[in-house]
């Protein structure tokens, strides 16, 4: 479904010297299943996610895959559009009229416990609501492949529990093919099939962790918790 | 009460604070008059201020309107094009630089004694604070949303008409409430220039008339019309983008 090969990948800095975000790095996603690629701040994961949406290409190695959609860390939902028009920003680009634009959107506002908020502005939205929102808009983008950058880290710890608890459901029921990308290592463990770990900048795949229980899972399983201490071991974090 | 009740007691404080000093200083009343006589003036000649008032408040209006549709069109062309934006910027600000009196005679010589000249004075002071604050709405658009737009195969046009357009909306009113003070300066000065009725030419006259309490009445009805087209646009901004004060709200918190 997805491959990188080889990827390097570098930008101008803030003083115009090159910055490696990415050396080297291949990984590989099979269809339907979310790989979690957990790593420090600052170590490329960002590069990673826009080189698989196609917004930059590789500068070495080659990066082969269906298309993806992103979801961004901040919601980036347009304030002055009602959450269902928000919902709807990828069909409406691709050609769809309003009316059935929303008609579509609609059904998917109940099973996303969005009931009743249809017609809401995103400031009268909490969070959660706008983060659910802003997943649903990268949903319908129709798109093979769903890109998350650290979709929760914006939220507060309870709201980002229950939220990761959501996605965990959601992911089970959708069969998706996905690319998460978080800082977070109790989350990657918490949603993804496979949990890849990054090195700090420039950012290379250091460990592959297979995940075998089924979501949702609870974050004080012992194979949860097992699994957590080797991300974090493979961090070389494991006394944090 | 409290919106209304503050700004009215600071006028009523400046207004007794005026006639103090024209009373204790005894300032020739031609060239300060009392409040009194201004006031008496107001309402003395309140039919010809009126007769007077409604071409300024219609020329104040459509070049206002004018000015902001042309400074809208500029500012998207400037945000565009690259070569535009480069060309035209310097002269752009080089034509906010010279002063109507030189530039209202020549209007009338190519406009003749309409309104005109007027019209056009008014348009071009308004153009250019909107298309400032617009055009730095367009250029500030955040990032990530444009690349968001690019994942869902969104065209330029596209980006443009669901996420710059609507985002450059708070500039456009920023400018205009601007722009809405200087037109009130600019009508008077183009009409001065050449205006056959109009609160300008009325203030040609009453003052080289000597009559210093009428000529400040005039400028009484030119500045509460200031306020009024002020309060106007608030108004209406908030009517028309009611996220844009909620978003401001919301980040403050």
């Amino acid at each position: 479904m997805i491959e990188f090969q080889g990827v390097s990948r570098s930008f101008a800095g803030r003083r115009g010297e090159p910055v490696q975000a990415l050396r080297d790095l291949s990984l590989h996603v099979r269809e339907g299943e979310t790989v979690a690629i957990v790593g420090a701040s600052g170590c490329g994961k960002t590069t990673l996610l826009e080189l698989l949406c196609g917004l930059q290409q590789p500068d070495a190695g080659s990066v082969v895959g269906a298309p993806a959609a992103l979801m961004p860390q901040r919601d980036l939902l347009l304030p002055w559009l009602r959450a269902v028009d928000n919902a709807a920003l990828a069909l409406r680009v691709h050609g769809v009229a309003r009316q059935p634009a929303r008609d579509q959107v609609k059904p998917w506002f109940e099973r996303f416990g969005l009931g009743g908020f249809e017609h809401a502005r995103p400031y009268e939205l909490s969070g959660g609501m706008r983060q659910r929102v802003a997943f649903l808009r990268t949903l319908l983008a129709g798109k093979p492949v769903l890109a998350l950058d650290e979709p929760f880290a914006a939220l507060d710890a309870i709201t980002r529990a229950e939220m990761q608890g959501w996605l965990a459901r959601i992911l089970e029921q959708e069969q998706r093919t996905v690319v998460l990308v978080t800082h977070d290592v109790e989350e990657a463990v918490l949603l993804g099939d496979r949990v890849l770990v990054m090195s700090p900048r420039p950012g290379r795949i250091v460990a592959e962790l297979a995940v075998d229980s089924r979501r949702p899972r609870e974050r004080t399983d012992p194979g949860v918790v097992a699994l957590r201490t080797r991300a974090l071991e493979a961090l070389g974090m494991e006394h944090a | 009460m409290r919106k209304w009740l503050l700004p009215l007691l600071a006028v009523v404080a400046l207004l007794a604070i005026w006639e103090l000093y024209v009373k204790a200083s005894g300032i020739s009343s031609l060239l300060l008059p009392a409040p009194q006589d201004v006031l008496k003036a107001l309402v003395d000649d309140r039919s010809t201020i009126w007769h007077n008032f409604k071409p300024t408040a219609a020329e104040i209006v459509l070049g206002l309107l004018l000015g902001s549709a042309l400074a809208l069109l500029a500012a998207v062309a400037l945000h565009f094009s690259e070569i535009f934006r480069e060309a035209f910027y310097p002269l752009l600000v080089a034509s906010q630089a010279i002063p109507i009196p030189i530039l209202a005679p020549l209007l009338v010589l190519w406009l003749g004694f309409t309104v005109l000249p007027t019209l056009v004075v008014i348009a071009l002071v308004s153009f250019f604070p909107i298309v400032v604050t617009t055009l730095s709405a367009l250029e500030t658009v955040d990032p990530d949303l444009i690349k968001l737009m690019a994942t869902f195969d969104a065209s330029r046009l596209q980006t443009f008409w669901r996420v710059e357009l609507p985002s450059s909306l708070p500039g456009l009113f920023a400018g205009a409430k601007l722009a809405a003070v200087f037109s009130v300066l600019a009508a008077i000065l183009g009409e001065q220039a050449g205006a056959s009725s109009g609160l300008g030419e009325l203030l040609t006259i009453t003052e080289s008339n000597y009559e210093m309490a009428e000529a400040f009445a005039t400028v009484f009805v030119l500045s509460a019309f200031a306020i009024l087209l002020f309060a106007l646009l608030t108004v209406a901004e908030r009517r028309a983008l009611p996220w844009a004060y909620r978003l401001r709200e919301t980040e403050t918190r």
